[in-house]
């Protein structure tokens, strides 16, 4: 059996970093594991979306539509834009943080209101402000990994070699922070 | 030693086993990091060309030379590097040479979806298509043993999800390959038209072998399961197969594609009561398959566009939709890519939008191409890389001969772009007396495709230091009169150069010169040429904010108007000070942040 995990936000939120930290660590722990992303045009700012595959064997590196046992969105708004991919009763995580388009900031478009009290509706859901713990930490780069460790509890994988991964992926002076995030991370879920 | 590797890592560490000893490329989505990483093994000369046909016609030489030589590509670069390949494969080669075309079913970052398996079959020359990072290594390695022995040219046929996705690896060591001495051929290398004719027959003769050994190759391979169903696949649609049909088909995996292997297919074919073919873009295989005589499913019920992933596959086949949450429509608003905070792009587009209606865009390829988005609007066209400039000059022709219609063309493509094809374009213009006003956006690196170097860097590949080329003695030298180079951060002098151009009679260029935001590495000269870039950050005087949002015409993501208090503030974060806004603001209340300057 193998299991899908989807992350979503917006280009510069750091969704690869957690997302190859992840994959390190799973094929340390002697998984079979696939990863698969999507940039180029949509570095700018854009929507960017991740997809982690693993189990014994896994052929496809991409997470399908109505596939995905977790989906992770660093942002509000890309968490209903990517709800299509998790499995009816997946899990879903999402950063309480709203980041505008340039069709929101230009005005054109009104930034949807009523999105987390959308969300809370359904079961399996769970809501964080990453940014405001990753700010207290000393900083907001690093809610990507608060994010990662609310992902890697909820995943049941507590004892995966999340440290050495980031110590392998992550420059020298980012490690503690980086470390003590994941913690934090692992703690609130 | 085993690596969780991308495709396009996995492709270079082949390169670097294979022994190869030379490789070019110019960047593009997907491909793009195969040459980075290849330009980390210290042991191959891995150079960024000004355009793929140069890539490719430096890799040519390489292998005249006798030394194992790559070229790597986006799709649409093979279009610009076709005339040398079609010579190539009949030429031959002296050491090994590979082409690897990286294609994009989807079109995740490109303006078409062609299938670059035609040009193997075009140019009659060896293909080889991975579906993983393992096999993306271990083909590259075979794929110069392919091309000696067979004396051909190969493209390497991968797709963004073999590129962009990462799978274990397993490693090997670098097998170094003696130089072949370079000695004269003229029968085998100078195309005139009288070896022209000779080649000819040789290119069929090696295809007929080729056709020999696609029947025995390892990387055409039948899986059996013990079922009356056949699926046929190549590349990464392999992989989405066995995930959708899992044990429930039968395989015929197709890694060597051409030439295709015939009895293996026909075997295959009348062994099985159905037979699917799985393949992305173009009935490739299944044109092949029917041509055979041989009955099969392929287009005729999948879709003839887009990713075939297992989903796709499921539904098509199995009619099994997959239970899927609907989300409400109305909480979705899109979120196009946009220009960076302080991208020096935004001040010349914010000038340049005030001229709207007297003005038509000739658009082209780069991070430049986001101003055909909110706030901007302004883009006419966009074709293909270099296009701005000739394309331009072809409408300004045109528009001239409409007495009552006095609009002007403005060209506009980037620096690297510039580089590519764009100095032909110019010359075009210029030689033909031309009169649009031609944009370069010089920003001194190779932006959408992730900041690499370019002539006008300063930098090579692997690091070296080299001058940077001086685009305004190129266009002065082109024989373009009229030139101004400007800071695009200056509104006033921007707005200013934009009426000088659009007096003029004549064909004019303007260089906008300022550093793009994520550009990594500077010289010392740089650093003093663009004073405090980046350094400082900008700030709104709350008292002085009445919140008109005019500032918000710039487009800058680092503005954020707030709701509660109708105000503007600048995210302190992001904000680069690039002062953009700052001018644009009619009350004077965006200003310097004294705690950055």
């Amino acid at each position: 059996m193998s299991k899908n995990v989807k992350l979503v936000g917006v280009g510069g939120q750091g969704t690869i970093l957690s997302t190859k930290i992840l994959t390190q660590a799973l094929l340390n722990a002697g998984y079979d594991v696939k990863m698969s992303e999507i940039h180029g045009m949509s570095q700018r700012g854009g929507s960017v979306s991740s997809d982690i595959r693993f189990g014994d064997h896994v052929s496809s590196p991409v997470v399908e539509k109505g596939s995905a046992d977790f989906l992770v969105a660093f942002e509000q708004m890309e968490a209903v834009r990517y709800l299509d991919y998790l499995k009816p009763g997946g899990i879903l995580i999402v950063n309480d943080l709203k980041i505008n388009s340039m069709l929101t900031q230009a005005g054109k478009v009104k930034y949807p209101e009523d999105i987390i009290e959308y969300l809370k509706t359904r079961e399996n859901t769970y809501i964080f402000d990453a940014t405001s713990v990753a700010t207290k930490l000393g900083n907001a780069r690093v809610l990507n990994i608060v994010l990662l460790g609310t992902l890697v509890k909820a995943m049941g994988l507590e004892n995966l070699p999340i440290e050495k991964a980031i110590e392998d992926l992550v420059k020298p002076r980012f490690i503690d922070i980086n470390k003590q995030a994941f913690n934090i991370g692992l703690s609130m879920m | 030693m085993k690596k969780i590797f991308t495709g396009n890592e996995a492709v270079a560490r082949g390169v670097y086993e294979a022994g190869v000893v030379y490789a070019s490329a110019y960047p593009g989505t997907p491909s793009t990091e195969i040459l980075e990483n290849i330009g980390t093994y210290k042991e191959i000369v891995a150079e960024w060309a000004p355009n793929e046909k140069v890539a490719l016609e430096s890799v040519i030489g390489a292998s005249i030379a006798g030394g194992r030589s790559l070229a790597s590509m986006k799709h649409v670069g093979v279009n610009v590097a076709a005339d040398p390949l079609f010579t190539f494969a009949y030429t031959g080669v002296t050491a090994g040479s590979v082409l690897i075309t990286a294609d994009e079913p989807g079109m995740h970052s490109s303006q078409n979806e062609q299938d670059n398996r035609n040009y193997a079959k075009f140019a009659k020359i060896a293909m080889l298509e991975p579906s993983n990072s393992q096999e993306a290594k271990d083909m590259m390695i075979d794929a110069f043993d392919i091309s000696e022995r067979f004396n051909t040219p190969v493209l390497f046929r991968m797709t963004t999800r073999v590129c962009h996705s990462k799978s274990v690896v397993e490693l090997g060591e670098r097998v170094e390959q003696d130089l072949i001495p370079y000695e004269k051929n003229f029968s085998k290398y100078v195309a005139v038209p009288a070896i022209g004719r000779q080649l000819r027959h040789s290119v069929e003769e090696r295809l007929n072998k080729l056709a020999d050994f696609s029947e025995t190759t390892k990387w055409n391979k039948v899986y059996t399961n013990g079922s009356k169903v056949g699926v046929i696949a190549s590349g990464i649609a392999f992989e989405y197969a066995k995930e959708a049909f899992n044990d429930t088909a039968d395989y015929l995996k197709l890694g060597f594609t051409n030439p295709l292997p015939t009895k293996l297919i026909e075997e295959f074919c009348d062994q099985h009561e159905k037979v699917y073919i799985i393949e992305e873009n173009d009935p490739y295989i299944e044109e092949f398959v029917r041509s055979l005589g041989k009955e099969c499913y392929g287009k005729d019920i999948f879709p003839y566009t887009g990713e075939m992933t297992p989903d796709v596959i499921r539904r098509v086949v199995l009619e099994q939709e997959m239970d899927v949450i609907e989300p409400r429509e109305d909480l979705i608003v899109n979120r196009p890519p946009t220009f960076c905070s302080g991208c020096p792009h935004r001040g010349f587009f914010y000038e340049l939008g005030k001229k709207r209606k007297k003005i038509i865009v000739a658009g082209d390829i780069g991070c430049y191409s986001l101003a055909v988005g909110e706030p901007y609007n302004l883009m006419d066209w966009l074709i293909c890389m270099g296009a701005a400039f000739s394309s331009g000059h072809g409408a300004q022709t045109v528009i001239d001969k409409n007495p009552d219609d006095s609009r002007r063309l403005v060209s506009i493509m980037g620096d690297s772009t510039f580089f590519h094809t764009g100095i032909n374009s110019l010359i075009n213009t210029v030689y033909n007396k031309g009169k649009t006003i031609n944009v370069i956006l010089d920003n001194r690196i190779t932006g959408m495709t992730g900041q690499q170097d370019n002539p006008g860097s300063g930098f090579k590949l692997q690091n070296e230091e080299n001058e940077p080329m001086d685009i305004e003695k190129i266009v002065k030298a082109i024989g373009i009169k009229h030139v101004r180079k400007i800071n695009p951060n200056d509104l006033k002098l921007v707005k200013e150069t934009i009426n000088w151009a659009l007096e003029l009679e004549e064909a004019s260029v303007i260089i906008t010169d300022w550093p793009c935001v994520l550009k990594k590495q500077y010289k010392d000269e740089d650093v003093e040429m663009y004073p405090k870039a980046w350094q400082t950050k900008d700030m709104v005087l709350q008292d002085k904010c009445v919140g008109c949002k005019a500032c918000m015409r710039s487009g800058c993501p680092s503005l954020v108007f707030d709701a509660e208090n109708k105000k503007m503030h600048i995210d302190e974060t992001t904000c680069v000070g690039c002062d953009v806004c700052l001018q644009i603001c009619p009350y004077d209340a965006i200003v310097k942040d004294e705690k950055y300057v």
